[in-house]
């Protein structure tokens, strides 16, 4: 499958005829990229115009068709006027609580893993690789398990119920993964980099501000984007260790989405998550962006 | 003083994680070894009795089916996303115009909550609804795609869906690690008159095993957790044939309110885990070693 | 209405000038978060603020209350219980098993509940002898809905018994119409299920094999039959019912593609927001069988809480859950019928109407049922050991035979 992709650049081409043949090479690397982009979007189509029909439209049409009538009443109430328990507002008043509780955990767990990754990948000493490994296990332990135990912790510092206790809680067990992304990459870059930073008299902070920090973006971003999905989405944690007042934007999503036997607005549910769905959306396009600076920068790929 | 300070300065930077992996990690572990061992039924009791649970565990057809269906939804569900994801990265790298847009087309997925988008692919693979509907209306009328309804196959429909939302962010994983490569090194390659091909394969996948590591490690989590996509695509059915492990344990825990039966299903879980990373990371992380 | 707020701006004066200072509080944790469900919480609400209280929501909707059961035991745990929660069922008495349920009786021998409410009733309100819980609706479980126009052009009555509903099924299958609109999840299956074991094996036998657990009676002929009844429904019900939501099989009824559907009365909310008439447009009717009530009662829990303000919020609370004028709004927004029996049901529409005749009837004649598929009549381990079998039943070629085996193991591997 790899040599459809034969077009690195780095040769000259040799005729006109290994020309045209790389043309329609790239061609069909195109074609089929952009046939792989149907099958992601295809759920995304019918959310879309799901939310974009009326709920009359919905009940007696087929779910998967275009809309006959373009609508946005849907989106204006999922935003703002979709009940979630008995006050009718919509998403809106949980978004801040989602971004009050999502920047500094994904902050936190991302500086903390940056750190982690770069002791395991450079700093090693005796039981490093075995503590490692036990940080990755930790990654398995479901999530379940630890609701109830966390829940008596978080009671006894005084967290229980509170934004705090939820950036807690996601920075914990957000750092098996942060600090296996940033020791993993780091892991590939040479050791000589750091001994001789040494012997230039660097300490260990200065290496990592000044070395490793800049060679990191393309790890941040692939960190970043996990770390902001988990803690966004998450909603396990998000009704467990919130009181009233603390919900996060998921909580206020499932209670307008699930409810057993209420009337159910499709198209309101579609646009819910979607607007649920839009900060890290956001995040990827910015985050994103640092992919390429990472390509041109020069310093790690020519 | 200070030289002993900066000698430890790692040591010192990580203890606080290492604390936090202790206790919020092991020391739940162990918690919850402990309530699997006794008859918990709405909230934890701490009197042990035996292994009452395990038996009640194993003499569930339910329980069966769930284990099995991990197996097969976690090997194709981690090998699929690691082959499309790397496929993605690869083809991405080409130097592709419209790259950023395409990377977040294939990101998208992870950013919307699975228990709406659940629904979306419920209507899509509904053979009265969605794809199969759509096909017979263009002509076909003995085309059949019926996974979602089909006992035998509505495990592979999970899988499915569960490929469209991770392969997007293992292909990202790898498209950083394929840019983390020395472009020298592919250069003097190049020079040498190796076909590009040949760069991929002896060079460039090699030098990511640690990403594949990673890779690995976040859809083996995604794969023995995957709990909402479960519940909003089947709830587990038709009947109970696409239950997983994960929502037995929380149907159990939460439901049911039988807490020692969910903790005996999580120690099991744990150790089936346990079982198949423990080998991989222990020859990873040796290999690395040396 | 202005006797009713004058009324009630009385009361709460008298209440401030008698229980001191302590502001009434209550935190309240529900899963009605849906338009009708909301509004009619939001009625609660407003009387509450009327009688000087704050009211601090806490919905968690899904899974038909199971998000919010781990919300409400990590609240417990980390000892900051709600004060007041949407529970129902034996799972009351099994939270008082946990000590932390707050009695309420005083409230509820000062509004003479034991006087309004039927017996049967009343008893899964109370723990130990006290009152723990107020009741807040009645569901019925068994009604089967029907599409009028499709009944009336294929010449069918409503069924009485089961043979007459397999008779009518063949009829319409015959005619190219599903006979059955249902969705295939597991709670809906166990609906459909527990309402021909009622229908088949009549209320004694349905108390003994679904809430006394009867070995017996699990492995009794009778309930082969039952399977074999489920199996012959398998063949009325069309080939995409996978995952299918209870609220799109309505929607087939509605539109024609079905005729009929076995759910409790929430399904009453689906007709009705799409603008139908029951009588004209839909038929509702008691499932197939000689008589029996399945009821669903929503109710909540007041848990143990510090503080006067909250306890005192308690007390306002269950005193205003059981009031008439909450029975009344409530149920009207809900679709199900008040659980108090001297509730005037003028407003409320003939389905409603016919529910309550039957519950009196029922309650008299001793044939008042708890829901087994919706949480009331057993705990959760052993409503979920029998939910398993029934829907792995349903959706595989399991023999009844084999079936009634599974289910008697797996009623006795659950305890």
């Amino acid at each position: 499958m790899t040599d459809a992709t034969l077009t690195q650049t780095g040769r000259e081409p040799r005729s006109a005829g290994a020309l045209i043949g790389r043309r329609l090479l790239r061609w069909g690397l195109y074609a089929l990229l952009c046939l792989f982009a149907l099958y992601y979007l295809l759920p995304l189509f019918v959310m879309l115009t799901t939310s974009l029909k009326s709920l009359e439209e919905i009940r007696t049409g087929s779910l998967v068709a275009l809309p006959r009538e373009v609508t946005f009443d849907a989106w204006g109430k999922a935003w703002s006027g979709a009940c979630t328990g008995i006050q009718c507002e919509g998403l809106r008043p949980f978004f801040w609580n989602s971004v009050m509780m999502a920047v500094p955990g994904v902050l936190l767990s991302t500086l903390i893993g940056a750190l982690n990754g770069y002791i395991f990948a450079q700093w090693r000493f005796r039981g490093a690789n075995l503590f490692f490994a036990f940080l990755l296990f930790g990654c398995f332990i479901p999530f379940q398990v630890v609701l109830l135990p966390m829940a008596r912790m978080l009671g006894i510092f005084g967290l229980a119920g509170t934004i705090p206790g939820l950036i807690f809680v996601h920075t914990i067990y957000g750092l098996g993964f942060t600090t296996l992304f940033f020791r993993n990459y780091y892991v590939t870059i040479p050791h000589e980099l750091v001994r001789a930073a040494k012997i230039d008299g660097a300490g260990f902070f200065r290496i990592f501000w000044s070395i490793f920090l800049p060679l990191s973006l393309p790890i941040a971003v692939v960190t970043i984007i996990w770390q902001f999905t988990q803690i966004w989405n998450d909603f396990l944690f998000g009704v467990s260790f919130s009181s009233a007042g603390s919900q996060p934007i998921t909580v206020a999503l499932n209670n307008i989405v699930n409810s057993t036997t209420g009337v159910k607005e499709y198209n309101v549910d579609m646009a819910a998550a979607i607007i649920a769905g839009l900060p890290t959306l956001f995040v990827y396009i910015v985050a994103g962006k640092y992919f390429i600076r990472g390509l041109t920068a020069g310093s790690v790929k020519g | 003083m200070t030289d002993w300070l900066s000698r430890h300065v790692p040591k010192i930077v990580l203890a606080p994680t290492f604390v936090a992996v202790l206790l919020f990690v092991y020391g739940f572990i162990a918690w919850t070894a402990w309530v699997s061992l006794t008859r918990s039924k709405l909230m934890p009791r701490y009197e042990i009795d035996g292994l009452i649970q395990y038996e009640r565990l194993f003499a569930s057809p339910r329980w069966d089916t769930a284990l099995t269906n991990l197996f097969i939804f976690g090997a194709l569900f981690i090998g699929i996303s690691m082959i499309l994801g790397l496929m993605l990265a690869i083809f991405l790298d080409q130097k592709i115009r419209i790259e950023g847009a395409l990377r977040t087309i294939y990101l998208y997925p992870m950013a919307l909550s699975m228990i709406v988008t659940g629904t979306a692919w419920k209507w899509i693979l509904n053979p009265g609804l969605g794809i199969q509907a759509m096909v017979q209306g263009w002509g076909f009328e003995n085309f059949t795609f019926d996974w979602l309804i089909n006992p035998e196959m509505a495990l592979y429909a999970i899988v499915m869906a569960a490929v469209w939302q991770a392969s997007g962010f293992v292909m990202a994983l790898f498209l950083a690690g394929l840019r983390s490569v020395d472009g020298e090194i592919i250069k003097a390659a190049q020079v040498d008159g190796i076909p590009t091909w040949r760069v991929y394969t002896a060079i460039i996948i090699p030098s990511m095993a640690p990403i594949f590591l990673s890779a690995f490690i976040v859809l083996a989590h995604l794969a023995i957790k995957s709990f909402d996509l479960v519940i909003a695509l089947t709830g587990g059915g038709p009947g109970y044939a696409t239950d997983l492990p994960a929502t037995y344990m929380y149907a159990m825990a939460f439901s049911r309110g039988d807490l020692g039966q969910a903790a005996s299903s999580a120690m099991i879980m744990m150790l089936v885990v346990f079982t198949i990373v423990v080998p991989y990371l222990y020859s990873e992380l040796r290999a690395k070693n040396d | 209405m202005t006797k009713m707020t004058a009324f009630a701006a009385l009361s709460a004066f008298a209440l401030t000038a008698g229980s001191a200072f302590a502001e009434p509080k209550a935190e309240v944790l529900h899963w009605w978060t849906s338009g009708g469900e909301a509004k009619a919480v939001a009625v609660l609400q407003q009387e509450f603020a009327q009688r000087g209280g704050t009211w601090t929501d806490m919905p968690v909707a899904g899974g038909g209350g199971d998000a919010a059961m781990s919300a409400l035991r990590a609240r417990v745990l980390s000892g900051n219980a709600p004060t007041a929660v949407q529970l129902k069922g034996p799972a009351i008495q099994e939270w008082y098993e946990e000590g932390v349920l707050a009695d309420i009786s005083d409230v509820a021998e000062e509004q003479h509940w034991a006087d309004v409410l039927p017996a049967r009733i009343a008893d899964h309100m109370k723990c130990d002898g006290h009152w723990c819980a107020a009741p807040v609706n009645v569901h019925r479980v068994n009604w089967v809905w029907a599409n009028k126009a499709i009944l009336d052009a294929n010449g069918i009555e409503m069924p009485k018994t089961w043979d007459e509903f397999n008779a009518a099924a063949e009829k319409l299958k015959a005619a190219g119409i599903t006979p059955l609109a249902h969705g295939g999840q597991a709670w809906q299956d166990a609906t459909v299920f527990e309402t021909v074991v009622l229908g088949l094996g009549g209320p004694e036998f349905y108390h003994k094999a679904l809430v006394e657990l009867d070995q017996d009676a699990l492995k009794s002929d009778t309930m082969k039959a039952v399977f074999d009844e489920m199996r012959t429904l398998r063949g009325y019900v069309d080939d995409n019912f996978s995952g299918r939501d209870w609220n799109l099989a309505t929607a087939m009824v509605m539109n024609g593609e079905a005729a009929f559907q076995i759910m409790g009365d929430w399904a009453k909310g689906e007709f009705l927001a799409a603008g139908k008439t029951p009588g004209t447009d839909f038929v509702c009717a008691p499932t197939p069988g000689d008589a029996g009530f399945l009821y669903n009662v929503d109710s909540f829990a007041m848990f143990k809480v510090d503080g006067a303000g909250k306890q005192e919020g308690q007390k306002i609370l269950a005193e205003l859950i059981v009031g008439p004028s909450f029975q009344e709004t409530f149920n009207l927004n809900k679709g199900s019928i008040p659980v108090r029996t001297d509730v005037s049901l003028d407003k409320f529409d003939d389905c409603a109407k016919m529910s309550a005749a039957d519950m009196k009837a029922d309650g008299e004649n001793g044939s008042l049922m708890p829901s087994y598929a919706h949480g009331m009549a057993l705990r959760g381990a052993q409503a979920g050991a029998i939910t398993d079998v029934v829907t792995a039943h349903f959706n595989s070629d399991m023999s009844s035979e084999e079936a009634v085996q599974q289910l008697a193991t797996a009623v006795a591997n659950s305890m």
